[in-house]
């Protein structure tokens, strides 16, 4: 069974990003990674195929040229293959042209069963990808997953959300999406660096998945960006150093004040 | 113009985020509020307060065992019956995929986490946050049908009492598909203090409390506010994960955050960061959070914070 984990390149968080004329997120080569989230999804797939027999693990990616950097990462953390899906005319999609070529990606690199999603990409950061995938593949949706075990043909996870926990089981196919809670990502040894190099990584354009340019792209998004405006810092405010209790005057008046 | 509110409730009472998106609503078009599942008599008077010119009542016997789905369909329904031209649903884990398939069942645009929304017609535009907080993006939707998730705290809800329509229909889940099922429950435990994303005042606790939330829920208490936590306080196991406050947890707005032992990394200010006044207190003179804090103290958070509340009460 082939297990395809869905990762997205992104730029660092603690990166300055700005944004282009076009209101696209400015996305200079480099400094990006791949989703600190995504790496959770890529460790639990690698845990999965240590349990399941005859399973690899495929990292796809929708994005740039520079995307295989965040591909490359996930191959040294133990990845078997990649594919990165890059076009001129995915450029500035919206969430639902993206799950349109992620479902068409994931119909074409063969005996998919199942396709494992961050929580949320670090810098779109919506989280509703893994829904929209599941929806247009028709298989069950297990998302946010805190925790997940294979049984079988079948898979159960506890899903923490504001409205309570659950635990949830679908059968395979099915389409997950894993939250920092799962368990923290693996971090590649030199060996591991060097493994990764001889690895896989297919390229694929449009035509390859039969997606028409016309229903991707910025032309086709849904939704329009306005304006973008940088938010102004917070400046610090009053640094005070206790000594023995010193600063509770003013903490007490501070608290007062916040509250009226 | 008609509004679609997907009404949500926490132990049979309304959700203090639906009365601002209610008002919100107001301000577009008619609001039509949708509920799924059984409602009491309060929750309807509650959501008429806030000028739910109707309330759909949805019964639906597959909700339990397949949330999310089952939810975006009946509300789709809803909103292809009151031919609504906007969706808005409370931004959060649930709202956020529930809106995303409403979306695409109608073709509509989606926009997440919006945190404003103005004008009328076809003029509506919204803002977000975005990037750890550090831009406002201001958009709009292209196809004839919106669909957005509001963050709580947009807006202040305002009382605009009307005598609801209230309409009860029914609702017959029928995938297309298998789906996935919900095998069990244990929904949000009513608490005495306020929620978190909702509340005024949010007291969190960090690493640096060394497991011990006592001091930081006498603050919270005596402040009436909630309490937080970093999510280093998570992974340790003093608090369970609801209370995280950052990108991966809650975002909140309050007019004060008290951040104690809290170092301040850009993921946790992701979520704080526009607070109304914020305090930290924090033994290291680098934390980055005395770079952001009102009010700022160095010093040990176990020794001061007692003495505080006891000042307080
Ligand atoms: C993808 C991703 C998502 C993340 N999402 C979140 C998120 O949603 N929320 C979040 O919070 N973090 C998040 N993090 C983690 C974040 O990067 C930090 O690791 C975390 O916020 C640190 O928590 P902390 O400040 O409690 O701990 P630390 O960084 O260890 O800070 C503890 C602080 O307590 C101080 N201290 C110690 N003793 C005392 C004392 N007696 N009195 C006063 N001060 C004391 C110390 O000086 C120190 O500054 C995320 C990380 C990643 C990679
Ligand atoms: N361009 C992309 N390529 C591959 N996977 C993606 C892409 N964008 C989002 N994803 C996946 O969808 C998840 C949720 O993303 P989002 O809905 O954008 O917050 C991410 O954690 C990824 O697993």
């Amino acid at each position: 069974m082939k297990i395809l984990v869905c990762v997205k390149y992104v730029p660092d968080a603690t990166d300055e990003v700005s944004f282009e004329e076009d209101q696209t997120l400015a996305r200079t080569g480099g400094s990006g990674r791949l989703s600190e989230l995504d790496e959770y999804a890529v460790e639990q797939a690698l845990q999965l195929r240590a349990e399941l027999a005859d399973a690899t693990v495929t990292v796809l990616t929708v994005g740039s040229d520079d995307a295989e950097i965040a591909l490359r990462k996930a191959l040294q953390m133990g990845a078997n293959d990649a594919v990165l899906v890059t076009d001129p005319a995915i450029a500035g999609s919206d969430v639902f042209g993206t799950a349109t070529v992620l479902a068409s990606a994931a119909r074409s690199v063969g005996e998919v069963g199942l396709v494992m999603c961050g929580m949320s990409s670090t810098d779109a950061g919506i989280g509703v990808l893994p829904a929209l995938l599941a929806d247009a593949l028709g298989w069950p949706l297990l998302s946010q997953a805190a925790a997940l075990t294979v049984d079988g043909q079948s898979l159960q996870i506890d899903r923490v959300d504001e409205t309570g926990s659950r635990t949830i089981i679908a059968g395979l196919p099915a389409v997950v999406s894993v939250t920092d809670q799962s368990g923290e990502p693996r971090y590649p040894s030199f060996k591991d660096v060097l493994a990764a190099k001889k690895k896989q990584v297919t390229k694929m354009a449009l035509a390859d998945l039969g997606v028409s340019p016309d229903s991707v792209g910025l032309a086709a998004a849904r939704v329009e960006v306005i304006a973008t405006v940088r938010n102004p810092d917070r400046a610090a405010g009053r640094v005070i150093v206790d000594d023995n209790g010193s600063s509770v005057d003013e903490i007490v008046k501070f608290l007062v004040d916040a509250t009226k | 113009m008609t509004v679609v509110v997907m009404a949500t409730a926490t132990g049979g009472v309304l959700d203090a985020s639906v009365a601002e998106l209610l008002t919100m609503a107001a301000q577009l078009g008619r609001p039509v509020a949708v509920f799924a599942g059984e409602a009491n008599h309060e929750l309807i008077a509650d959501l008429g307060r806030f000028g739910a010119a109707e309330v759909h009542l949805v019964d639906c016997p597959q909700l339990a065992g397949n949330l999310i789905g089952a939810k975006a369909a009946l509300l789709t329904e809803r909103v292809v019956d009151a031919s609504a031209t906007v969706v808005l649903v409370p931004a959060g884990l649930e709202g956020n995929e529930v809106a995303a398939l409403v979306a695409a069942k109608l073709g509509a645009g989606l926009i997440t986490d919006v945190t404003a929304i103005r004008g009328a017609g076809n003029g509506v535009q919204v803002d977000k946050v975005v990037w750890a907080g550090k831009f406002t993006v201001t958009a709009a939707v292209k196809t004839p049908v919106a669909v957005f998730t509001v963050k709580p705290g947009s807006c202040p809800a305002v009382e605009a009492p009307i005598e609801p329509q209230v309409y009860q229909a029914h609702f017959s889940y029928l995938p297309t598909s298998v789906v996935s099922e919900v095998v069990q429950v244990e929904p949000v435990a009513a608490s005495v203090r306020p929620k978190l994303a909702e509340a005024s005042v949010v007291v969190s606790g960090g690493r640096g409390t060394d497991g011990d939330f006592a001091p930081v829920e006498a603050l919270a208490d005596a402040l009436g506010g909630a309490v937080g936590a970093s999510r280093a306080a998570v992974d340790a196991g003093y608090v369970p994960s609801s209370f995280q406050v950052g990108q991966t947890g809650k975002t909140v707005s309050p007019d004060l955050y008290v951040a104690l032992g809290i170092s301040g990394a850009i993921q946790h200010i992701a979520g704080m960061r526009t607070a109304r006044q914020i305090l930290a207190v924090n033994s290291d003179p680098d934390a980055p959070i005395h770079r952001l804090a009102d009010l700022s103290v160095v010093g040990d958070l176990k020794q001061i914070i007692p003495a505080v509340v006891s000042r307080l009460s």
